[in-house]
């Protein structure tokens, strides 16, 4: 393919090797960005390796020594982990004391400590996403351009929520677990606090690409600010809010679930403690409980969403 | 507002009836969800038993805690039953080895005078009696009954204890008086020996002087220039242990790059064989699909934890579970993003007889490169919040250095440094992220209108 057996004149001769020129000069530059990128990538797995409690080279061979504890005795286990019906393994120590952490309801009916656990994890999760879209849904008229009752108010939200967003959540639960105790209650505080500076900058986006035509309608009949906002405005905005909010979900249940690792109850702490004492039958149970509630979530939150708002809601998470 | 005639109301119904006459349950939904919504929140409140959490909660922590993230105190006591007065301070108290403030006078006649804020709160006393003032009134304390008695009427910021009397002064400290000890806790604004630590030769020197010593003073440490002392005392600042901490916060950064991008490296490829438009066999794309599914959904926490296990503690583990997660999350949108593609300039170049990966780097590259980019930067943004909380869980980086510091529960100020540190981080990273991503819209957005101007 040479341009030049079509080349017939001077204009577009230079034409021609203006292009040329045009795109060496791009191609230097993509190769200079891959090449940049791949020293970093070198510097970066260095760095990593070296600041590592075990060395990356040394450890591979051991990846499937580290994984055999993983594979039950007995397989069936993992059941009896997941359901805390005892088990012919149990020589008393904590890695088959299955039937321990029953939650008796009524009589003999029990839930079985680990469907708890998730149950807790996942209240956290819609507990504190029910604060950050409560919370949220006022802001983002406050801090919308087109809707805003005044802008220094406007200005102060803005940076209020985006301090909420940017702080490390453990700081917050940290700090709550000190005051409300360790456990569950600090998690919802700091998954809501976030959540707040989360959906407000989501909500307050789509504030901002409304069609105005209906405010300006209810403007000239004489509406106030509640009015317009509530009649205007969240309409159009609704779909996009709900769709947001459970995006929202889905992330504070993998949110909640880390939450739980470092002390805010739930699912978490039983996992960490099991995987760091290697006992695989509990392991396997609670990667499989944890995999099943995610996936569920995430299918039951894909599936509202496409009703809510079609197709887009999947374009908008780009 | 002129009034509607029955007949005109009605005429309005019966022209747009798709809004006064809708179904049931599309006008309920809203009351039943609000409905449904109330009913969760009373049973959230029952299992987290709330009314009781709130009940046994400390709020009354939450402002002194906030005070100690900008704040340190000295706490200076003061032994009575020994032969003669003398101010013990606690071991690696902010004033190092030989505190002499000059907060603490003692008299002429013997007697101390501790100052807690100026003259106007203060406490002198001897080994008889002590007298507190504070809020522009003087409460005498006699100390010779074998308990602290307050000889006249006792202000409400005076608590009196069997044993010991409490003067609370606010911010600025407190006084604690028994019949053998004086316990002064003065607070400061600040954060102290945030550059050097007790331990080192420039301590408790003015800016100017050292910074004098540096440029021209003489050795203090023989065989090191005073440049490489300074520097050095102030990386390993026992206190505030910069180094570590700069450390373990270029770790998270590192974490979360090496993940994303390596996330981004496999999944890039995986994404071709996944997007049905382009996969040469739906099996496999059905099977990939399920793979990301897999990966994303078996949680962060997991791989993290799972690979603390494997490398052992520190950023490996954290970049490979970011790594892992990636994969799932960028293979899952990076294959929705080629399955919305146009797929005329395909056809185009497939049409010149070229071959299949020909087809890709011309017919479609081009038109998903910038929302590739696009979204890993979105996610790059995202796991350098992310790499903060699963370091916390062993997984390297300034989470379990934060983790750590807030356990103890008297470290706020660390905690609030590197808060401020890991706030900075997200700012920069955001706006780098924020910043290339604009350019890349406006190429996006540039290539759009092309192509509408063509037609």
């Amino acid at each position: 393919m040479t341009l030049s057996t079509t080349i017939h004149s001077d204009a577009t001769r230079q034409q021609a090797d203006a292009w040329r020129r045009q795109t060496s000069l791009r191609r230097f530059y993509t190769a200079l960005g891959v090449a940049l990128l791949l020293v970093a990538m070198g510097a970066t797995m260095w760095f990593a390796d070296e600041a590592n409690a075990g060395h990356f080279f040394d450890r591979l061979p051991h990846i499937l020594d580290f994984l055999s504890w993983l594979i039950p005795k007995d397989w069936n286990d993992v059941w009896r982990a997941l359901f805390d019906i005892a088990s012919p393994n149990d020589k008393g120590t904590q890695e088959f004391n299955f039937p321990l952490g029953r939650v008796y309801i009524w009589g003999g009916f029990y839930i079985p400590e680990y469907f708890e656990l998730m149950l807790t994890t996942v209240n956290v999760a819609l507990v504190s996403t029910f604060i950050g879209f409560v919370f949220a849904v006022p802001f983002s008229f406050i801090a919308a351009r087109n809707l805003t009752p005044s802008p220094i108010l406007r200005l102060i939200v803005k940076r209020f929520m985006e301090l909420l967003r940017a702080f490390p959540e453990i700081v917050i639960a940290g700090l709550f677990a000190a005051i409300v105790s360790i456990g569950p209650v600090a998690a919802i505080i700091a998954i809501g606090l976030h959540s707040i500076g989360a959906l407000g900058k989501l909500f307050y986006e789509i504030n901002e690409n409304i069609d105005m035509r209906p405010e300006e309608g209810l403007r000239a009949v004489g509406a106030n600010w509640f009015e317009r906002v509530r009649f205007a405005d969240l309409p159009q905005v609704l779909p996009n809010f709900m769709s947001y909010t459970l995006l929202r979900i889905e992330i504070n249940v993998r949110i909640s679930t880390i939450m739980g690792a470092v002390g805010g109850g739930g699912i978490g702490e039983e996992l960490k403690l099991a995987i760091s004492r290697g006992f695989g039958a509990k392991t396997l149970a609670l990667v499989l409980l944890l995999f099943i509630t995610i996936f569920l979530v995430d299918q039951f939150s894909a599936w509202l969403r496409r009703k809510l708002v079609g197709e887009q809601a999947f374009l908008m998470s780009a | 507002m002129a009034a509607m005639t029955a007949d005109e109301l009605s005429a309005i119904e019966h022209r747009h009836p798709q809004i006064f006459r809708r179904p049931a349950y599309k006008r309920f939904w809203p009351l039943l969800l609000i409905a449904g919504t109330a009913l969760y929140l009373a049973y959230a409140l029952w299992f987290f038993s709330l009314p009781q959490v709130l009940r046994e909660s400390h709020w009354e922590r939450l402002p002194l805690f906030l005070s100690q993230w900008i704040s340190y105190d000295l706490q200076p006591e003061f032994r009575l039953d020994q032969p003669e007065i003398t101010p013990k301070y606690p071991r690696f108290s902010a004033l190092g080895e030989n505190p002499d403030p000059d907060w603490v006078i003692k008299n002429p006649d013997g007697t101390y005078t501790v100052q807690i804020d100026g003259s106007a709160k203060s406490v002198t006393f001897d080994k008889t009696r002590a007298t507190i003032t504070a809020n522009g009134e003087t409460v005498p304390i006699s100390l010779t009954g074998g308990k602290p008695v307050v000889t006249g009427p006792v202000p409400d910021w005076v608590t009196v204890h069997d044993d010991e009397i409490v003067a609370k002064m606010g911010f600025v400290g407190e006084v604690r008086v028994t019949v053998d000890r004086v316990k002064v806790r003065k607070r400061f604004l600040g954060w102290a020996n945030f550059v050097f630590d007790t331990r080192s030769p420039f301590f408790g020197k003015p800016a100017g002087e050292v910074i004098s010593l540096i440029v021209s003073g003489p050795e203090l440490r023989p065989g090191t220039s005073n440049l490489a002392l300074a520097a050095d005392n102030i990386w390993n600042n026992a206190q505030w242990q910069h180094g570590d901490v700069w450390t373990k916060l270029l770790q998270t950064i590192v974490m979360a790059f090496l993940g994303t991008l390596l996330g981004g490296i496999v999944a890039f490829p995986l994404a071709f064989f996944a997007a049905r438009n382009i996969t040469p066999s739906g099996v496999l794309s059905q099977v990939l699909k399920r793979f990301f599914d897999f990966m994303r959904s078996v949680d962060m926490l997991i791989w993290a934890l799972f690979f603390t296990r494997a490398f052992g503690p520190g950023p490996l583990a954290g970049s490979a579970a970011i790594f892992f997660t990636e994969i799932g999350t960028l293979g899952k949108t990076y294959s929705e993003a080629l399955e919305n593609i146009d797929d005329k300039p395909r056809e185009g170049v497939l049409s010149t007889g070229a071959n299949g990966i020909l087809v890709q780097r011309y017919g479609v590259l081009p038109e998903v490169v910038p929302v590739f980019i696009s979204q890993t930067l979105y996610q790059w943004e995202s796991n350098t919040r992310g790499a903060t909380i699963i370091g916390a869980v062993g997984a390297g980086g300034i989470g379990l250095k934060l983790w750590e510091a807030m356990r103890t529960n008297s470290n706020w100020a660390n905690v609030f440094y590197m808060v401020l540190l890991t706030l900075l981080v997200v700012f920069i990273f955001d706006n780098i992220s924020n910043f290339l991503r604009r350019r890349l819209s406006r190429t996006l957005h540039d290539y759009n209108r092309l192509q509408a101007e063509r037609g």
